[in-house]
């Protein structure tokens, strides 16, 4: 183990952890305005990933698919928003649960008729392909930019909703729906897109992250069920929840993935300490979710005190 | 009252349904619509004890699955280690169904007990992505724990077995979980009409007033998920032997998502909406399966409309909505 | 002199900046109403909240029966004896009247983790619970749900269940909101012959109800006690008048 491994682990870990954001920021923000819990936001992930991939490779062009995946996530989650999520508004969280849960079948086996059953591929664009050299390692310029991508998206959603109208409206709305709606807010617009929004967010993460793994239905729900865990970290409903649980999560997960083995290697033999390791650090970020739910049982930063 | 004479009527239809149909298979000669049955009871059975929990608790547990895939891995252990000789923690392995039902219900019971300890101090949003959480927590450990299968899972190679019955037929595997589940039924119907289920579905309704009155809904709430995880956890160890292999997938959280689509198109809280609703999924599974590969499209679309327009499930449409009394 | 059944010592909690209880020091005498009065946002549910249990005071204690239950949840206070009615109905509302009161009865016995019974046909139950709805003057109701209890019935519902925990002391918030004169005459009259049972904190709004049944007073303004003693004490202070009556005298 050396200092240029941990490094690049330790980036790695940023690289997850700043694209789970990008998923936990829609969730959380939906929850936080709408106060909806959507189980298909991992769909909309996958919807990025496929049509961006479908995309760039009719086009050749990964950029055309960056925007074509963003877009169409963007139009299923106004679709879906427009159809179903608004009659879930005032119901409880469990046919809330249910519904989208409903969606998650509908948009896999609908995404398996439009595209195929087997996986989709996405190539790096030719813009981002190489390494650079950080000083302590070569490091993938892709996933290089996929952290600063990270990073910018961050400091585009502080900006939206600390300084434009739509923040200011999405911030009211996480406070008081009633209020906001009294005051003359077209709450239905809002939503929509405030829900759109959500959507384009995780689209544009399975869009930007299909180029490193695989695009195929069922990609969008392990992820999912790690954004519930970063917001619940994090705090529902907020964004600076999110990004911090997010880092937490990716950074944790992936150092663990990789120390956890070496670590038991130390006093249990080689075929027990890999099995052992590999064990416990699946787990690890389900035990900080624990941990953290014992000491601040509504997250690190809970919107609702 | 019309409506309990309907509902009723209906229970009855629905217990005897689910056995004759495979009785009239067993002398017809088709095992096959036996095992279906077999599965039909095995998720139902499940599905009861989620209804304890959700049903009658109203605690929206998104991680009941981890009780149903731990009974089947305690079958599975179970009978690794009775097959090869060895120990786990020093206790021997066992093929018998009686010695592994009680093992199953009391791990999945511990294990409940500590998540609900963790979990039942939160509610709304916060539970549902909890339990969703530690289900998938337990889950992944289960695929990365390479003594017991990993992703693979635990093969049983000689079913279990019950005195004085062969359980390798299946009629008579099924006469067993068709019993099991008519006991468990029975239960839920003598909780829910006991102090526990009467102080149980007060605090799904507003757990504020039953502090009031001076019963904790803590403590309720956790015994109330203790024994729904148990339940569960039964029909888990039986699936394991129906299906001869301890399946990590029994625990997924998809799984999890099936038992409370059971519920729901059940009835929630109906006393025989599990035996409805767990028809219904597996009917769906069998008879869609077969003219499509896309059939789990028709079931999102069919589940969606059930939630957005016949909330009751099929139990309130045919026999109309519960009066509590 | 006898001792108080519920006594507040030196009660604070703040909210960041805002001080919604300022050292409020109060006590229940048996055999008394003692109606707690204030303008809007004087504080009066936080300081229900603390007595009842669901907020934690910063400082100060609360002793009933002579025992300090600061630390105690909702559930053991109202174990001890502490019988509440909420402000806004706060029902069990699949439940009909009669099972509503029945919970308050089965938590009296303390015996909720029975699984065997049905309590439905528990005759005794059953019978206490109708004989506490008659007491109510609800008992023609007792198999409605209590959502489908007019607004008035429910606010008695709320005071027959509190009457099932047989309590050392009620604490009632706002028992005559949204009454209309009639309900209010009846409900003035129950009340002065429940604090025989036992002593009443009456948290109110209706002044001519508060005059009719207090025998003592005290008047909360900003968190604080700014008045406590008798009706006439109380009319004839001038404080209170400038702080409260003046504006709609």
């Amino acid at each position: 183990m050396t200092a240029a491994l941990l490094f690049e682990q330790f980036l790695n870990g940023l690289q997850f952890g700043l694209m789970l954001f990008l998923m936990s920021a829609g969730l959380t923000l939906v929850f936080g305005v709408m106060g909806l819990i959507n189980l298909a936001h991992g769909s909309l992930f996958m919807i990025g990933a496929f049509f961006c991939a479908a995309a760039a490779g009719l086009t050749g062009n990964f950029w055309l698919g960056l925007a074509a995946g963003m877009a169409a996530a963007a139009a299923a989650g106004a679709l879906i928003e427009v159809t179903v999520m608004r009659r879930l508004y005032t119901r409880d969280h469990l046919d809330q649960v249910l519904a989208t849960f409903a969606l998650i079948l509908i948009l896999s086996e609908g995404t398996k008729i439009l595209f195929g059953p087997f996986p989709l591929y996405l190539d790096v664009p030719p813009l981002l392909t190489g390494t650079v050299d950080l000083g302590l390692t070569p490091y993938p310029l892709y996933r290089l930019a996929l952290i600063v991508a990270g990073i910018g998206v961050a400091l585009g959603l502080w900006l939206l909703i600390g300084r434009t109208r739509l923040g200011i409206r999405i911030r009211a709305g996480e406070n008081d729906r009633e209020m906001i709606a009294a005051l003359g807010v077209n709450i239905r617009a809002l939503y929509t897109v405030v829900f759109a929004l959500g959507a384009a967010l995780a689209g544009l993460a399975g869009a930007l992250v299909g180029a490193v793994q695989s695009v195929q239905v069922g990609m969008g729900e392990p992820v999912l069920i790690l954004a519930f865990v970063v917001i619940v970290i994090g705090g529902i409903g907020s964004i600076r929840g999110a990004m911090v649980g997010a880092l937490l999560v990716g950074v944790i997960d992936t150092m663990g993935r990789f120390l956890l083995p070496q670590v038991f290697a130390l006093f249990l033999d080689p075929s027990k300490a890999s099995g052992a390791g590999a064990a416990l650090a699946s787990i690890l970020v389900y035990l900080l979710m624990a941990l953290i739910l014992v000491i601040r049982p509504k997250g690190l930063f809970p919107v609702h005190a | 009252m019309p409506d309990k004479r309907r509902e009723y009527a209906l229970n009855a239809v629905l217990a005897l349904g689910l056995l004759l149909v495979p009785l009239w298979a067993y002398w017809a000669g088709s095992p096959f619509t036996i095992t279906v049955f077999t599965r039909i009871a095995i998720f139902a059975l499940a599905a009861v004890g989620l209804n304890i929990a959700l049903g009658l608790g109203g605690m929206v547990s998104f991680g009941h699955a981890v009780y149903f895939g731990v009974g089947g891995y305690v079958a599975g252990i179970a009978a690794q280690h009775a097959f090869n000789g060895e120990t786990f923690l020093g206790i021997a392995g066992a093929n018998q169904m009686l010695i592994i039902w009680p093992v199953a219900m009391i791990a999945a019971g511990l294990l409940a007990a500590v998540i609900g300890a963790f979990s039942l101090r939160t509610s709304g949003i916060f539970f549902i992505m909890i339990t969703l959480a530690f289900a998938q927590m337990v889950y992944y450990f289960a695929i990365s724990w390479p003594t017991y299968g990993g992703e693979d899972g635990l093969p049983i190679y000689v079913r279990n077995t019950f005195p004085g019955l062969n359980t390798m037929r299946p009629w008579n595997l099924f006469i067993l979980c068709w019993c099991l589940l008519m006991l468990a039924i029975g239960a839920f119907a003598l909780m829910r009409a006991s102090r526990f289920g009467a102080a149980l579905m007060a605090i799904r309704q507003n757990p504020d007033r039953v502090a009031a009155v001076g019963i904790s809904p803590f403590g309720i709430k956790l015994a109330a998920f203790v024994i729904s995880a148990m339940i569960t956890g039964l029909a888990g160890a039986l699936m394991a032997d129906l299906s001869r292999f301890a399946s990590p997938a029994a625990m997924a959280w998809t799984m999890s998502g099936e038992l409370i689509v059971i519920i729901i198109l059940g009835g929630t809280g109906r006393l025989f909406g599990p035996v409805a609703g767990a028809a219904v999924l597996v009917g769906f599974e069998v008879i869609f399966g077969g003219m499509t590969e896309h059939w789990r499209l028709w079931l999102g679309l069919v589940l969606l409309l059930t939630v957005l327009f016949a909330r009751g499930g099929i139990v309130t449409l045919i026999a109309g909505r519960e009066r509590l009394g | 002199m006898a001792d108080p059944v519920l006594s507040l010592s030196h009660l604070s909690k703040s909210f960041g900046a805002l001080k919604a209880t300022d050292d409020v020091s109060l006590t229940l005498m048996p055999g008394e109403i003692h109606a707690l009065i204030g303008p809007n946002g004087a504080g009066k549910s936080t300081l229900i909240g603390q007595i009842s249990g669901r907020i934690a005071p910063d400082a100060g204690t609360i002793t009933f029966k002579g025992r300090d239950i600061t630390g105690l949840s909702v559930a053991q206070r109202a174990r001890l004896g502490l019988g509440r009615s909420f402000q806004i109905s706060s029902l069990i509302p699949e439940y009909s009247a009669r099972r509503n009161v029945m919970l308050g009865l089965q938590a009296r016995q303390g015996h909720s983790f029975r699984f065997l019974k049905p309590v439905m046909r528990d005759r005794r139950l059953r019978d206490e619970a109708e004989a506490i709805l008659t007491k109510v003057g609800l008992a023609g109701r007792a198999s409605v749900p209590s959502a489908e209890l007019s607004h008035g019935e429910r606010r008695l519902l709320e005071i027959a269940v509190a009457l099932a925990l047989e309590p050392a002391c009620f604490l009632l918030d706002e028992p005559m909101a949204g009454m209309g004169a009639e309900g209010v005459g009846a409900l003035v009259d129950f009340l002065r012959s429940l604090k025989q049972q036992a002593p009443i904190l009456l948290i109110e709004h209706d002044m001519d109800a508060v005059f009719a049944l207090a025998d003592r007073l005290s008047v909360l303004v900003y968190g604080r006690i700014i008045a406590s003693g008798s009706v006439e004490e109380i009319r004839n202070d001038p404080a209170v008048r400038e702080a409260y009556l003046g504006d709609s005298e």
